[in-house]
């Protein structure tokens, strides 16, 4: 029971970044009908951008910790943002009318540039964040040992969701956005600009995925140039699970994704843990084949 | 009545480079080797991706199922390699048809997430050596040289003309089926799914039809990798292979089987051409998929229009 329980922190975890990365194609997917195949490597560039500020920077030399680490999520998030605002403009603009796989292939080409620029800045080893400012404090609840790093990064997870929930279903941007997935044309008559809205998701999406790549590194220590594109196919799988498109659907299917695989690496196979998420998926599609929570579209006829 | 010929620079093509190998140096030899694999592997994806417009990212799976059902054959009971090129073509057929059978009526990025999903599992189980047969991460070595009427193909000059001309065979069945009835009931179901519906084909069944096919084609391109390169492992059916090959089926231009080998060309040629580039080659290569993508958004050679000769067909003689 313990051992569940300890197996089920870290899926909540886990989940929570895999929820923040999906929440990024997902906002991409519903406004553009694009699967932004870069989104891992944006992921990959928040977690390199973290480690420079703690090992060449020495943040932590400097202020406290808490204070480091509110720096060093808004300097990623501001980078990665950027990057992102970058890639949709360069990449993605131009195509925006052209048949929808050409775009597909211009993510996947940006997604190699990014990987291979991050190898040329950072060399093609791990790197590995320094630990301390976390590892030695462990929480204690209800007989549970639960390391603070893991409660942190789900409820940071937990807090930023919650806020983009709000932001989307509360405010007039958010209307926008939802107004812009449904029909670029219809949203452009009551008077939408339909590029600013792309470029705010461009702007939340990349934030997000950056702010993940930090959390991956300071809840498992190790980077490295490559681990952008696992996570961002996980992640892309929760989107995909929860109902693309959908974004209480890609924080559901997040969490969902996140528990499985560590249940799976607990009970079954670490070797077969990923393989175990695919037949999952493949399963549930095959009984609700536009996700969990995606709703069934009437088709035109 | 005469059917209308038309003439397709496309031979002269093959001719020049059947031309070429004598000229070359075994490296370069070896380059077009690959590239003319890889115009295969686009060839049967081209008939998945641009003529039925099914997102499929995980077509080394079937790739992978044909080179490994050779290398067991070749090494565990010793049939001679090319025998078992139908098979192999056969057991990465029935794989997609087992497979994606129950998912075939899956839309657009799910059926992309699922092909990438059996992609992956494909992979994840050749690691794992699933049922002890497939070497685990070091995969399988010491698959036989291919023998044609006793003549035993081995330096990369040989094996061009046997790559080479499979890709020619490739080209005409592929261009056959194109034009048959088969192939507009592709296009129609590519194009709008409804009306192909409405006119009375069976979308799920034809889908699946362009899977098993394209599915078999990479299998049997499987069986002559595997020879070619006498060692296979996991790791040359990763998702990398998928995207490579979907690249070149949309560089090319999506339903065009020229384009699908000028895109082999690009994808396979180009690192070899930054070679000099060294570790700042990929770099280059993303970038340079990117600025082709917005400046020829459907691929370097779309497909044509089909055009049929009305007056032709109004002239023709409906009496029995």
């Amino acid at each position: 029971m313990e051992n569940f329980l300890q197996q089920l922190l870290n899926g909540l975890s886990l989940g929570g970044i895999y929820a923040l990365i999906a929440l990024g194609y997902t906002m991409v997917y519903g406004v553009l009908k694009l699967i932004n195949f870069a989104h891992g490597d944006l992921f990959t560039i928040g977690a390199y951008v973290g480690f420079t500020l703690l090992v060449s920077v020495g943040i932590t030399d400097s202020v406290d910790p808490m204070a480091a680490l509110i720096i060093m999520g808004a300097t990623v998030m501001l980078f990665v943002a950027t990057l992102g605002v970058g890639l949709e403009r360069a990449a993605y603009r131009p195509l925006r009318h052209s048949p929808r796989l050409s775009a597909v292939v211009s993510a996947l080409g940006a997604s190699i540039f990014f990987q291979n620029a991050v190898m040329l800045i950072y060399g093609a080893r791990f790197h590995v964040y320094p630990q301390g400012l976390f590892t030695k404090s462990t929480l204690s609840l209800f007989g549970l040992y639960l390391p603070l790093v893991k409660v942190f990064v789900l409820m940071v997870s937990l807090v930023v969701m919650t806020l983009l929930y709000f932001f989307i279903q509360k405010t007039l941007t958010g209307a926008a956005i939802r107004a812009v997935a449904i029909d670029h044309n219809a949203a452009r008559l009551v008077g939408i600009n339909v590029d600013k809205v792309v470029t705010i998701v461009f702007v939340v999406g990349p934030a997000l995925g950056g702010l993940a790549g930090l959390m991956v590194g300071l809840l498992y220590g190790q980077i490295t140039f490559t681990m952008g594109w696992l996570y961002g196919l996980k992640a892309f799988t929760a989107a995909i699970l929860g109902g693309i498109g959908n974004i209480p659907g890609a924080m559901l299917g997040g969490i969902i994704l996140g528990i499985i695989e560590s249940m799976a690496s607990a009970y079954l196979s670490i070797a077969w843990k990923d393989a175990v998420t695919f037949v999952v998926l493949i399963l549930i599609l095959t009984i609700r084949p536009t996700g969990i929570l995606g709703e069934r579209i009437a088709e035109k006829v | 009545m005469k059917r209308p010929v038309s003439f397709n620079p496309l031979w002269v093509f093959f001719i020049v480079i059947f031309a070429l190998p004598p000229l070359l140096d075994p490296y370069w030899v070896d380059v077009l080797n690959n590239v003319g694999l890889y115009a295969i592997l686009g060839i049967s994806l081209n008939l998945i991706v641009g003529h039925t417009g099914l997102f499929n990212l995980g077509h080394a799976a079937f790739y992978a199922i044909g080179a490994y059902t050779s290398a067991i054959l070749n090494t565990k009971y010793h049939m001679p390699i090319l025998s078992i090129l139908p098979l192999s073509g056969f057991t990465a057929g029935l794989f997609a048809f087992m497979v994606m059978r129950p998912i075939i009526h899956l839309r657009g990025d799910y059926l992309c997430i699922v092909t990438i999903g059996v992609g992956e599992i494909v992979r994840i189980a050749l690691v794992n050596n699933i049922f002890g047969i497939t070497g685990g991460s070091n995969g399988i070595f010491g698959i036989a040289r291919p023998e044609l009427f006793g003549y035993v193909i081995r330096s990369p000059h040989q094996f061009f003309y046997l790559i080479w001309i499979f890709l020619i065979i490739t080209v005409v069945v592929f261009k056959r089926l194109e034009h048959s009835r088969v192939g507009r009931a592709f296009n129609c179901i590519r194009d709008d799914e409804i009306a192909a519906q409405g006119c009375g084909i069976n979308v799920a069944s034809y889908k699946l039809t362009a899977f098993v096919i394209g599915a078999t084609w990479a299998g049997m391109t499987g069986n002559i990798f595997a020879t070619k390169m006498t060692i296979i492992s996991p790791e040359s059916f990763s998702f990398w292979e998928s995207v490579i090959m979907f690249t070149i089926v949309i560089l090319g231009g999506a339903g065009s089987i020229e384009g699908t080998i000028i895109g082999a060309f690009l994808i396979i040629g180009l690192p070899e051409i930054f070679r000099d580039l060294s570790s700042a080659r990929m770099l280059v290569f993303g970038l340079a998929m990117v600025i082709m993508m917005i400046l020829r958004p459907r691929g370097l050679i779309p497909p044509k229009l089909r055009s049929y000769n009305v007056r032709s067909i109004l002239e023709r003689d409906y009496s029995v």
